[in-house]
Order: structure tokens, then C-alpha cells, then sequence
């Protein structure tokens, strides 16, 4: 290329930064190398139009440098793309995105490879952009994107991890849910809000450690008959220091994603990769011991690690030969030749040579001290009795012969040496001494945690249903479960004294409950017992030539109920209320009625809990235990249903869906869940009221699913029974509403017999 | 009731059966003794072969009665039968064998009603005696009568449980799956499959027993193996008879499947 050429070159690009000139000409003849002619004229063209959007010299410059590459790998269509998205984003108040955006273009074209997959994620991006871009009169759009450029930060991350249909979706969620509000928005596309993680983990591609936990723990306990824990660490977060498997006291640390690997041979599936990782764990838990690191030099260690890894791995093999293959397609197969010693250090790259022509013996390589060490380990491997230390002795005789001074180099030779189906190895080394330093001066100080820690158990976390989009929102709502406190159990008494007629009414009905024990099952062709009245019926009827009625045993049978019962108690504030024409509140008379039918259900003898709830937002739902099915209906459990107060929101779902973990834990034929309300799921953190309707709709169903009967008893004397009000939305047909809320001791005992009987 | 055909009950080939312990040496002692003697252990590990086994070697006629829920007392004991003229009685398996003195085998006595089992108390104790009260006759046993049953504790279900009456009425013997040695010559001599082939059959198996409480309620039993071995002999690829014999009867659960099948595809490489 010419003067006069770069000259036209440079007057077709319209732009007159300084900075420009110096580096044009280079710009220009990466370009012609990569480009076609009509690419030159489009790259040009592009450029001119990211210099007009007058967002300084930058945006030029990354344009420049990066497009060329871009267009050659997925086509020359790229240049318009990207510098129309440009002035797009130049056309709104996003124009701090835009060198950000351009730095993506390059990262993305590599990972997505073609030009249809850049044109949609360009799309996407565009389509966040508008949709997060706020208005304040809703006319022009004014206010930037608080989400773009953190989401355009972490875009080589997220691509990494997920396909763009994950990564549409999991932006699709953060638009949804933090539409409205800029700082969240912000946490959510910078990664840092803990959903954010959590639709990541969902959306991401590969086999994930926790849809398979149960097969891993089954494999190592069949296989290697060793029921060790398995912790997943994250394996995309960390950046700089890639972490690697390990197994310390507390557990075998896994990756929480594998994905496919593909090689000649075909694919080999994350879960095969889990499987090797488990096995050569395993077979290291069983052969190797440990010894004292402190005698040898780090290239010594690192090949006494190596040749460990290949002697516990033949063993594995001879016990399960299958697993050689696995070994050797997920194990790197450096080249030969492709470590310089004159330049780097070869120390990794010889040491995984060899353990590759340990593992697979039709291996390409020549080199004769390896061949010999290969003949070597296997004399070793061939006599049962020898172990680490034997190994360690073979590992360092082979360090002093391969020996070069090169090793020594800061630059390490560490292309096709990572094999990573293997752990760190840590558990191999015992040290003597702690450190270099002889003696520690400063004694650890141990740092008092400066929070306290909530009293109770552990928050449970449950998902919640998001109609508008038809997904559960992961780990949504955090449940806090404490035991009621305790008030009075005298007060209970009295109420009870109080409906003392009442419960005489109960009881008969109860007598009449009670299971029968015994039962008597006629006209059975095969039964214990042979019913004489239809024998004799029988006998004659053969005499007489009839025809005669063959099932003329009888056997018996036990009836019993065996039902088990969760009553649910809407702790809200509206039960403070006192309704119209009524001297108590909602809450007494609830504590009356309950009270009532703890004591009938008691008295049947059915398995029975009872607890109640109430909610302040999603991140505090508390859950109140009063009676467990263990418990006894007993003063301590009158106490703590005396003590019973009003206060906070309704959101049901979750409550229903952890009073169904303890329910579906009960062994009966028939659950029933029994909720008593006084009015709509709602919480002060939801606008959208039909959104927790339909959660606690889906909890049901799930229920239901689970083989719970849900039953809802409502006090709310506003609901108008009908296709649009929100007990039928949630509970089908499954519902009474009670009008009158005084006569509600007197009903609710008798809707559940009736409901049972 | 001289018209019962003993020699049906007699066992005419010796079955084969590998020694694990002294297992033989006490059954004969109990059967000298005629004590009742109960068999515990896993389904499938060589209850019912060693019965026969030990009826063949003591020649003695062999009853066996599969249990069942839906057995009644009179489906052991007997029963009236309506007949042209009224009624008849026919003896049940439990009659007959206290008749003729046989060894009566009661296979997965669990299985059958708690009720049901009181009726062979009797027979049990030193009184060798089993009334008939249906038709007022009162059997004393033949004094070569033996009553033995099975058991598996493996159900570890509440209901499926012995009374401690019924218990305690017999001796007991524990069996388990065979070593992997002895198991292996077991799976070779059954069926006639070469010994690396048998190792590999019984290695499977021992897998699936290590998950026996983690979602199997039994391991991969003797019988499945030599189902595995006879299948791999008529032509059957290993790795298909295995998924077909040892996988596929014991689990429904995908999970444990698919360890299984990579356990297999490990071993059969």
C-alpha cells in the first residue's frame, strides 16, 4: 500500500480525531489483509458513522482495531451491524455504553461464531437497552439504563457460562423483576444480588453438580463403597485462580458444573467427568498415604504428585477397566516437541508425558528415558506390596535425571499439562514444620463474629410462582420457623369450659366417628371363614340344581382412620379486627375454635399439628409452630395457642409449602390441610396483587400433587363466592366461607368431621 | 388317607448346592432333633436350593408352600370342599406333611397373615401336634416331620414382621449372599459361563449391594446373576444381558440405573 492509496483510504473515513493518523496506517493494513474490497469500503463506512456520533476518539479506535478480525471470522455483514447498533445506542441516553459495548464485539464474535448469533445478541442487548431505559413523562426516553453497563461488564463471563438463549433468558428476568428500581437492577447485572447467581446457575449450560448429587453419592458408594460428602464449589466466579477438585476432612470439593467435553473420539458427558474425577478420588482415599513434604523440593513434590496420580489410577483401572478409556480421552496428550527448553520451563510438560504413556499404551512417544520410565512404573505397580513412598523414590530418581536448568525458568511451559480430572493432591503431604519462620510471634486472634445470629433454626428458603412469566422465582421467599411463645394454658381451658354444651353436641358425634376395629367382609369367593348363612343358601341352591352363589366366605377386615391433619393459621393483623356485630375479635374466636377442634381431633385420635403464620416481606415469613404431630394435646400446647397474636401480611404460599414439607413427612392414607384465613394473600412488598394469589394457586396445585388435600375455612365476609373472587382462584372448590365469624367454634369442628367422616 | 402319592414330594436329582459354612452340619443336627428351623436372608441367595438340597441328601419327601397375603389358615391346614353329596375334606399342604412325614418348607412365611401363622404353633413345640377342629380330628405328627420356614429381613417393614410367639419357636440360621470367590464358582457351575466372566457378574452385584439402604431395598441376588450368565451364553452381549437381568428386575430408580449401567460399562470394558 501507497502513500496515495492510504491517502484515498484516510479521506474516505470522515473523521478528523488527532490520535486518528497514528494509528490509521496500521489499522488499515490489517484490514486489507482480512478484508474484501466492498469490506474495506463497510469498514470505513462504519468507522465514519461511530466517529459522527461525537462520543470522542475511543469508540473510533476500538472500532478500528477490532472490527477487522470480527468481519473476518463471521463475515463482512458484521461492520454494518455493529456501527449501526452504535449510533443506536448514540440515539439514546445510553452513550457511556457504547466503548464498553464495542470491547464485547470481540469477545463475543468468538464465542458465538456466527453472524446470525451476533446479529441476535446485539439484539438482545438492544432490546434490554429499551426497556430499561426510563422515561419521566413517558414521551422521551431520558434516563440511562442503570444495567447496561454493568451487564455489558460481565458479558465474556456470561457467555461463558451460558448459550444465548440462557443468557436472554436470565436478562429477561432481571428486566422483569427490577424493572422499577435502579439500584437493584444494578446489583442484578453486576452478578451480585444472590437471584442473580441463582438464574445463572439455572440458565447455564453443562451438567450441574446439584441435578446430579444423588447419582455421584450413589457411584461412590457403590463402586468405591465410600459415602464421603461431596461439596461443590463454584467454578465460574473465580477468575484469576481457577479452583481445583480437593478432599480434606470435611468433605470431597467438586466443581458445581461440568460441561461436555468433545473430542475425535465422540463426547464425553459431564457426568462421565464427574465419575473420573470421583473415581481417581476415591482410588487416591484408598491407596494413597501420606508422607513428609518437608524433606523435598518443590519439582520433586510436584513429580512425586504426578506419578502418585498414575499409580492410584492403575489401580482404579485393574479394578474397573473401563474406566482406562475415560482416563485417556479426558487426560491432555501433549506434543512432543512442543516445549522449548532453551526458552521455558519443561518440567509440567515432561512430567505429563509420562503420566500419559503410564495411562495409555499405545502412546506416540519416542523419547527413551521416558519409555524407560513408563517400564519402570510398571515393575513398581506390578508388586501389590509397593506403595507411595516407593512411588516417591521412582518420582524423584526421574526429576534428577530429566533435570535441565531451564526448569528454573520464571516462564512455565503449561499448555496441554492441566489435567483436570485430578485434585491438588493436598491430602498427600504431611508437614512438620508450619512454615518457614521457626517460630509464630503473634497468636491468631480469634475475631468475635460482630452479628448475632437470628435465634432458631436456620431460614428455609421456598420459590415463588411468577404468573406473568410462568416460572418459579428460585429461593424467593426465606422462611423463619420459631417455636410459639407460651402464654396461659388455663385460658384455653376456660374457652373450652366456656362451649362446654358445645363439645357435648361434639362428642356424640365423635362416638359415632371412631373406627370400628373390626369389619366383617361377606360374600367373598376366597376369605378366612366361611359364612354359613350364604353356604346353606348355596348348598341348597345346588341341590335344587340351581345355580349356585360361589362366594360364600367371609373374612374381616380392620377399619381405622388414618388420616393426619395440618391446621394453618393466618396470623395476619386484620384478625385483630373485630367484625360488624360480633364482642370478639377474629382472633379470639379463632383461638375458641381451634381450640375446640384440637380437642375433638384429639379425641379421634387422628394425627394432628397445628401451626400459624404471617409475613414482613419476602425475606421474613414466619412460620409459628404450636403442636407437632409428636406433641400431645397438652398444657404446653394450650400455652402456646393462648399466646397466639395478629400482626404483619398473609403471604401463603410459602407457608403452605413448608407446612406441607412436615405434612407429606406424616405416614396416612389421607393428608389434609386445613387453612384458616380472613382474608387475600398479600404483602406490603407486592404490588401486583394477583401475584401471590396465584403463588399460593400454584402451591396447591403442588400440593396436590404430593397427595395433600388443601381445605381453606374463610372468615372474609366480603368474598362474593364466584368464578372472579380469590378463594376459588386459589382453592377450587375446596373452601368454606363462614358469614357469621361468631358461630366459627361451633362450625369449624364440625366442617372437619364432616370433611373426614 | 393311604392315597397321597408320597413319591411325588421325593426330590430325584441331587440339586446342586456349594457349601458355604457349616451350614449342613447344623441343619442335620436340627433335622436329628426335629426342631423346627427358620431361614433368614436375602432374597435370592440359596434359601429354598438349600432345603431342597438338604431334603435330597436326608431323603425325605419335600413340601414346599409359597406364602401369600391372601392365605388363609385353611389354605395350610385343609378344607371342606362342597362335593355331589354334600361336603368333602381335603387335606392342605401343612396336613399332609404331618401325615406322611415329610419336611414341610414354608417359603416367605412373612408374606402370609399373622393369624394365618398361629396355626402351625402345634406343631412346633413338643406337643407335635396339629388339631383339626373344622373336622374334630387331632394329627399327631410322623416322626420324621420337619417344619421349616423362610424368612427375609430385609422387608424391614412393620407389618411384615414374625410375632415373638412364632419366633421363638424355632431355631434360626442366618445366610447371605455368598462370598465373591465361592459366588463366583456358584455362577460358573450353575450355568456353564467362563470363570473372568463370572468375576465380573459377581462384581456388579457387589455394587449394587453397597447401595442396599441408599434406595435398594435388595442387592443384585445370586438367581439375577446366573439369569445375567445364561443370557451372556446364549449370545447376548454382556453389557445388554446385565441392564436386561441385574438392572432393569431391581430398579425403578433413575439414578441408581444409571450408576449401575456405568458400573457395568466399567467392569465390562
Amino acid at each position: 500500500m501507497n502513500a496515495d492509496e492510504l491517502q484515498a483510504y484516510r479521506d474516505a473515513l470522515k473523521c478528523n480525531f488527532k490520535g486518528l493518523d497514528a494509528v490509521f496506517e496500521d489499522c488499515m493494513n490489517e484490514a486489507l489483509l482480512l478484508l474484501s474490497e466492498q469490506g474495506i469500503k463497510d469498514y470505513l463506512k462504519g468507522a465514519s458513522l461511530v466517529c459522527m456520533i461525537g462520543r470522542g476518539f475511543e469508540p473510533v479506535l476500538v472500532y478500528l482495531e477490532k472490527m477487522p478480525q470480527v468481519a473476518k471470522q463471521l463475515g463482512e455483514p458484521t461492520l454494518s451491524l455493529v456501527s449501526q447498533a452504535v449510533w443506536d445506542l448514540s440515539r439514546s441516553p445510553n452513550g457511556n455504553a457504547i466503548p464498553p459495548f464495542l470491547q464485547t464485539i470481540a469477545e463475543a464474535s468468538r464465542r458465538l461464531g456466527s453472524e446470525e448469533q451476533l446479529r441476535l445478541y446485539v439484539k438482545i442487548l438492544m432490546d434490554m437497552m429499551e426497556r430499561t431505559t426510563g422515561s419521566i413523562h413517558g414521551f422521551h426516553t431520558t434516563i440511562p439504563s442503570p444495567g447496561l453497563p454493568e451487564l455489558l461488564q460481565q458479558v465474556p463471563y456470561l457467555l461463558n457460562n451460558l448459550s444465548l438463549h440462557g443468557f436472554k433468558n436470565w436478562i429477561d428476568y432481571g428486566v422483569r423483576n427490577y424493572q422499577n428500581h435502579p439500584e437493584r437492577q444494578k446489583n442484578y447485572f453486576c452478578l451480585q444480588s444472590a437471584d442473580s447467581r441463582a438464574i445463572l446457575q439455572r440458565e447455564r449450560h453443562g451438567t450441574l453438580f446439584i441435578d446430579n448429587e444423588r447419582k455421584l453419592d450413589l457411584y461412590l458408594r457403590s463402586l468405591w463403597q465410600d459415602p464421603e460428602h461431596l461439596v461443590p464449589y463454584s467454578s465460574g466466579l473465580d477468575e484469576l485462580r481457577k479452583p481445583m477438585p480437593y478432599y480434606d476432612a470435611y468433605g470431597i470439593r467438586v466443581p458445581d458444573v461440568y460441561d461436555d467435553v468433545n473430542d475425535a473420539n465422540g463426547n464425553v458427558t459431564g457426568i462421565d467427568r464427574y465419575r473420573a474425577l470421583l473415581a481417581h478420588i476415591a482410588a487416591h482415599r484408598r491407596w494413597t498415604t501420606a508422607i513428609i513434604a518437608d524433606n523435598f523440593s518443590p519439582f520433586q513434590r510436584i513429580a512425586i504428585e504426578t506419578l502418585e496420580d498414575s499409580r492410584v489410577e492403575s489401580l482404579a483401572i485393574q479394578e474397573y477397566p473401563g474406566l482406562r478409556q475415560l482416563f485417556i480421552r479426558l487426560h491432555p496428550k501433549p506434543d512432543e516437541n512442543a516445549c522449548k527448553s532453551a526458552e521455558e520451563s519443561c518440567i509440567r510438560h515432561r512430567l505429563t508425558i509420562l503420566s500419559y504413556a503410564i495411562l495409555d499404551a499405545h502412546h506416540p512417544y519416542k523419547n527413551e528415558v521416558i519409555l524407560e520410565y513408563v517400564e519402570r512404573f510398571n515393575e513398581i505397580i506390578s508388586d501389590k506390596t509397593n506403595g507411595t513412598k516407593e512411588i516417591a523414590d521412582l518420582a524423584i530418581s526421574f526429576v534428577a535425571k530429566t533435570r535441565r536448568q531451564s526448569d528454573q525458568l520464571p516462564k512455565v511451559h503449561f499448555t496441554d499439562t492441566e489435567i483436570d480430572y485430578r485434585d491438588d493432591n493436598r491430602h498427600m503431604w504431611r508437614f512438620i514444620e508450619e512454615g518457614d519462620e521457626e517460630e509464630m510471634f503473634e497468636e491468631k486472634r480469634k475475631l468475635e463474629p460482630e452479628e448475632h445470629e437470628p435465634e432458631g433454626l436456620p431460614p428455609r428458603h421456598y420459590p415463588e410462582w411468577d404468573y406473568n412469566t410462568k416460572t418459579y422465582r428460585p429461593d424467593w421467599v426465606s422462611l423463619y420457623e420459631s417455636l410459639h411463645p407460651a402464654g396461659n394454658a388455663a385460658d384455653i381451658d376456660k374457652l373450652l369450659d366456656k362451649h362446654a354444651g358445645l363439645a357435648k353436641q361434639l362428642k356424640h358425634i365423635l362416638d359415632l366417628l371412631k373406627p370400628q376395629q373390626y369389619v366383617r367382609v361377606r360374600y367373598q369367593e376366597e376369605g378366612s371363614e366361611l359364612d354359613l348363612d350364604v353356604a346353606i343358601r348355596s348348598l341348597i341352591d345346588f341341590k335344587s340344581g340351581a345355580q349356585p352363589d360361589p362366594r360364600i366366605n367371609m373374612s374381616h377386615k380392620h377399619d381405622g382412620r388414618n388420616i393426619a391433619v395440618m391446621l394453618l393459621l393466618d396470623l395476619s393483623a386484620s384478625l385483630a379486627d373485630t367484625p360488624d356485630g360480633c364482642t370478639q375479635t377474629i382472633l379470639e374466636l379463632s383461638q375458641e375454635a381451634v381450640a375446640l377442634l384440637s380437642w375433638a381431633i384429639d379425641h379421634l385420635g387422628d394425627k394432628f399439628a397445628i401451626a400459624g403464620f404471617s409475613s414482613n416481606t419476602r425475606h421474613e415469613v414466619r412460620y409459628q409452630h404450636i403442636k407437632g404431630y409428636s406433641e400431645q394435646w397438652c398444657d404446653t400446647v394450650k400455652a402456646r395457642l393462648a399466646a397466639m397474636e395478629a400482626g404483619y401480611s398473609t403471604r401463603m404460599g410459602a407457608a403452605m409449602r413448608h407446612a406441607a414439607h412436615y405434612l407429606s413427612a406424616q405416614k396416612a392414607d389421607k393428608k389434609l390441610l386445613l387453612v384458616l384465613t380472613d382474608g387475600e394473600p398479600s404483602d406490603i412488598d407486592v404490588t401486583d396483587q394477583q401475584l401471590l394469589i396465584q403463588d399460593a394457586h400454584k402451591a396447591v396445585q403442588e400440593l396436590d400433587q404430593d397427595g395433600i388435600y388443601t381445605y381453606c375455612i374463610n372468615l372474609d365476609a366480603n368474598v362474593k363466592p364466584g368464578e372472579d373472587d380469590y378463594v376459588t382462584r386459589i382453592f377450587g372448590n375446596h373452601y368454606t366461607i363462614i358469614d357469621k365469624i361468631d358461630r366459627l367454634p361451633e362450625k369449624l369442628p364440625k366442617l372437619f368431621m364432616s370433611l373426614t367422616g | 388317607m393311604t392315597d397321597i402319592n408320597i413319591e411325588q414330594y421325593n426330590i430325584k436329582q441331587e440339586p446342586y448346592y456349594e457349601i458355604q459354612s457349616n451350614e449342613v452340619v447344623l441343619y442335620k443336627a436340627a433335622y436329628k432333633a426335629r426342631m423346627p428351623v427358620m431361614i433368614k436372608g436375602p432374597t435370592g441367595c440359596g434359601k429354598s436350593r438349600f432345603i431342597e438340597h438338604m431334603a435330597w441328601k436326608l431323603k425325605k419327601p419335600l413340601i414346599t408352600v409359597a406364602c401369600n397375603e391372601d392365605m388363609t389358615a385353611s389354605d395350610l391346614v385343609g378344607r371342606y370342599l362342597l362335593d355331589a353329596n354334600g361336603t368333602r375334606w381335603l387335606d392342605g399342604p401343612l396336613t399332609t406333611a404331618a401325615r406322611i412325614g415329610a419336611i414341610c418348607y414354608l417359603d416367605e412365611i412373612v408374606e402370609a397373615r399373622q393369624d394365618t401363622t398361629v396355626v402351625i404353633h402345634p406343631l412346633t413345640d413338643h406337643r407335635r401336634q396339629l388339631p383339626l377342629d373344622k373336622k374334630g380330628e387331632l394329627i399327631n405328627a410322623h416322626p420324621d416331620f420337619q417344619l421349616v420356614i423362610s424368612y427375609n429381613p430385609g422387608y424391614q417393614s412393620l407389618m411384615k414382621d414374625l410375632k415373638q410367639s412364632t419366633k421363638q419357636r424355632f431355631t434360626a440360621m442366618d445366610f447371605d449372599y455368598p462370598s465373591a470367590k465361592v459366588e463366583a464358582s456358584i455362577v460358573e457351575k450353575e450355568t456353564g459361563i467362563d470363570t473372568a466372566t463370572a468375576i465380573k457378574l459377581v462384581k456388579i452385584a457387589e455394587t449394587a449391594r453397597n447401595l442396599k439402604g441408599h434406595g435398594l431395598d435388595e442387592g443384585i441376588s445370586t438367581r439375577l446373576l446366573t439369569y445375567a450368565a445364561r443370557l451372556i451364553i446364549n449370545g447376548i452381549d454382556p453389557t445388554d444381558a446385565c441392564r436386561m437381568a441385574l438392572v432393569r428386575p431391581i430398579t425403578d430408580d433413575v439414578d441408581i440405573r444409571s450408576t449401575l449401567d456405568h458400573a457395568i460399562d466399567t467392569i465390562f470394558a
